[in-house]
């Protein structure tokens, strides 16, 4: 029985089509077919918790595309149906002003940050694989304890200051790059799946650098690309380090920050009418800080599908073997 | 012949740890090279180990170490070591501080309701995608649901600003029909909800992938056999599903019973000016603003606000977390559960 089941809809033998409709084909034959109001409500109610989510997305990206006059005339607040389309709100905030230099903080530290705790993880993580190793359970358990007690904000602040980092962009990169849970997902894949090609590897003479990059890295690129995606989103969204560390150098403020400063704080945009494209008669505060929040949105959003197929696999080695 | 030795070796960890089996252990005894053979041939993998190392001492060992300041009088110009020693005044004074107290009921509060609002969202949720037979849908939904993670809260926040603030998408409506408009995220009463409303939105859909995980690895033929014996759909959520998931939910709580004096801390500092210090202090927060660093976010020195006074708020919550957490998992044990380390 569970072998028609499992058969593609369109490999079935002809015969077998009498028996049930195809839409039905992949529901066990012991299951009853649900109530129609079932079936609704749970419809309904899904598809009302996707619309929470899109809505203000959308609120927020189509105030960006939006004119002056189609936000006055949504009261001031964000517009939901779409008139009166505009690049006005781009063309401003990308006319070298706070906004670009923010942007372009976020990517600097996003890369820079992205690729310097890949590579501090990755060998971390491979370096704690094999549990015969030397001292390998010790380093193991320096790292997680710091995952239950750390020394708090203040302290950490004092140690980053003594370290003359304050008011660098190291201090937005170097005190975050290492995140102890990433490292556990990352060795608990190392052990797990790839374990028998590393030894295949080292029986055939292979270095432990020729090892990892040849072997571990290759058979371990969906669990790297979640982690890459983790280690991005964190850096992305850089927002209380900026606030501790670079309060008094405002021109190393990232994306959120600014973002604050503008929607939620409410100080109105420098540099809005020096510049040369229409400046404030023609913006509104609202457009851009939506064209801010989306500049931040759309990285998110175009890559998450990308990698949102291996999540459960990342996510899952970490979990249950972490 | 390696592969066989290493899967030994990790084998009988595993049961040293669990503390089971050790007389059952078959075959000869794995022999135990000298330090420094170990060392020679494992230099390599150590030295990989080194850059993570450094920085985790840095940055982590590092200011655990800067915890006495927390003890002294501390002044930045006389360091660490030339600092008076007042032992635990600064405590002391935490204790009688009535702010202090406010932010220390402002994070169980916070934390509880979250506890029973949040909490069982994403399993519903999972239990509800869980029966959606098309993988494409699935898939698409789970797309959809698990973007606001990777939102940080300053745009979470800003999103609810929009809909929900003075000049957001609700007032704007409410007014144009002539009802009084309501500000959600300034009014102090209900902004134990709102954060929590904030919460759910942004990590609930993400909340799903364990259950979900948890979900799928119920054996199909339990369901099978249970429907052949005339178990319908209710009895076999609760018999079969519910007792599946039981692992992951007291697992999931542990986790969350263990963090709970960590609520949100950049969410309560972003929103602390709209809705004032009394509703949004926890103890996070406190300690930052009271350390005088906190200047931007309404917070002021003249309180005998200093780098010691905050580093020992940060002390008492900590000491308090690994209270926490380590009871936490106790009672996950007491259920016969493996709550966090099994690692």
């Amino acid at each position: 029985m569970s072998t028609v089941t499992e058969t593609g809809r369109r490999f079935r033998p002809a015969s077998a089509r009498g028996f049930r409709k195809p839409d039905q084909n992949r529901r066990p034959v012991w299951e009853e077919k649900p109530s129609w109001y079932g079936q609704f409500g749970k419809g309904s109610v899904i598809t009302v918790v996707m619309l929470l989510i899109l809505v203000p997305v959308w609120g927020v990206v189509l105030t960006s595309f939006s004119d002056k006059g189609s936000i006055n005339s949504a009261g001031g607040g964000l517009v939901l149906i779409p008139h009166g389309l505009s690049l006005q709100n781009y063309q401003l905030i990308f006319s070298g002003g706070t906004v670009s230099r923010a942007l372009f903080v976020t990517v600097l530290i996003t890369v820079v940050g992205t690729a310097i705790s890949m590579v501090v993880s990755v060998l971390c993580a491979y370096g704690l694989s094999r549990s015969s190793s030397f001292a390998q359970r010790p380093v193991l358990m320096t790292l997680v304890v710091t995952m239950f007690f750390n020394g708090g904000i203040i302290p950490t602040f004092l140690v980053v200051n003594d370290l003359k980092l304050y008011g660098s962009l190291w201090a937005l990169i170097l005190p975050s790059a290492v995140n102890v849970f990433n490292i556990l997902v990352l060795r608990a894949f190392f052990t797990g799946t790839a374990s028998e090609l590393i030894e295949a590897a080292r029986l055939d003479g292979a270095s432990e650098w020729r090892v990892l990059w040849s072997v571990v890295v290759p058979t371990s690129r969906a669990v790297i690309a979640v982690i890459t995606m983790f280690y991005a989103v964190a850096y992305w969204g850089t927002f209380f380090n900026a606030i501790l560390y670079e309060s008094e150098n405002a021109t190393n403020n990232p994306l959120a920050v600014v973002i604050y400063d503008y929607t939620l704080l409410g100080t109105t945009m420098p540099g809005m009418g020096t510049t040369g494209v229409g400046g404030l008669a023609q913006a509104s505060q609202t457009g851009l800080s939506m064209a801010t929040v989306t500049l931040s949105l759309i990285p998110i959003v175009v890559l998450t599908p990308f990698v949102q197929r291996h999540f459960a696999k990342g996510m899952l080695t970490g979990a249950v073997k972490g | 012949m390696a592969a066989i030795t290493t899967q030994e070796a990790e084998a009988s960890t595993q049961r040293r740890r669990l503390g089971v089996g050790r007389a059952k252990a078959k075959g000869p005894k794995q022999q135990r090279l000298n330090w420094r053979i170990r060392l020679r041939r494992d230099k390599t993998l150590l030295l990989m180990c080194l850059p993570a190392l450094i920085l985790i001492v840095l940055f982590n060992y590092l200011p655990m170490a800067g915890i006495i300041i927390a003890f002294e009088n501390y002044d930045i110009y006389q360091g660490l070591i030339h600092s008076q020693f007042v032992g635990l005044a600064n405590f002391q004074e935490a204790l009688t501080d009535p702010g202090f107290w406010q932010a220390f009921q402002n994070t169980l509060v916070i934390a509880a309701v979250q506890l029973v609002l949040y909490f069982p969202i994403p399993i519903v949720l999972a239990l509800l995608v869980n029966t959606i037979l098309s993988p494409r849908i699935k898939s698409f939904i789970q797309a959809i649901v698990f973007l606001p993670h990777f939102f940080s809260y300053v745009l979470v926040i800003t999103m609810f600003q929009e809909f929900l603030g003075g000049a957001g998408v609700l007032n704007v409506f409410l007014n144009k029909h002539g009802i009084s408009s309501w500000n959600i995220m300034t009014d102090p009463g209900t902004f134990k909800y709102l954060v929590t409303a904030q919460a759910v939105w942004k990590e609930a859909g993400w909340g799903l992938i364990v259950f979900l995980a948890a979900l799928a690895a119920i054996d199909n033929s339990l369901y099978e056999a249970a429907a052949v014996d005339g178990a319908g759909r209710w009895r076999r959520m609760r018999h079969i599903t519910l007792p599946g998931l039981r692992g992951i939910v007291v697992l999931m709580l542990v986790l969350r019973l263990g963090n709970a004096l960590s609520v949100g801390f950049e969410q309560m500092l972003i929103q602390r000016q709209a809705v004032g210090a009394s509703a949004a202090d926890v103890l996070d927060t406190y300690s930052y603003i009271y350390s005088g660093l906190g200047g931007g976010f309404g917070g002021t020195t003249s309180i005998g606000g200093s780098y010691s006074y905050g580093a020992a708020v940060g002390v008492f919550k900590g000491v308090l977390s690994l209270v926490l957490i380590l009871s936490a998992n106790k009672i996950a044990h007491m259920f016969g559960e493996d709550g966090l380390y099994r690692r």
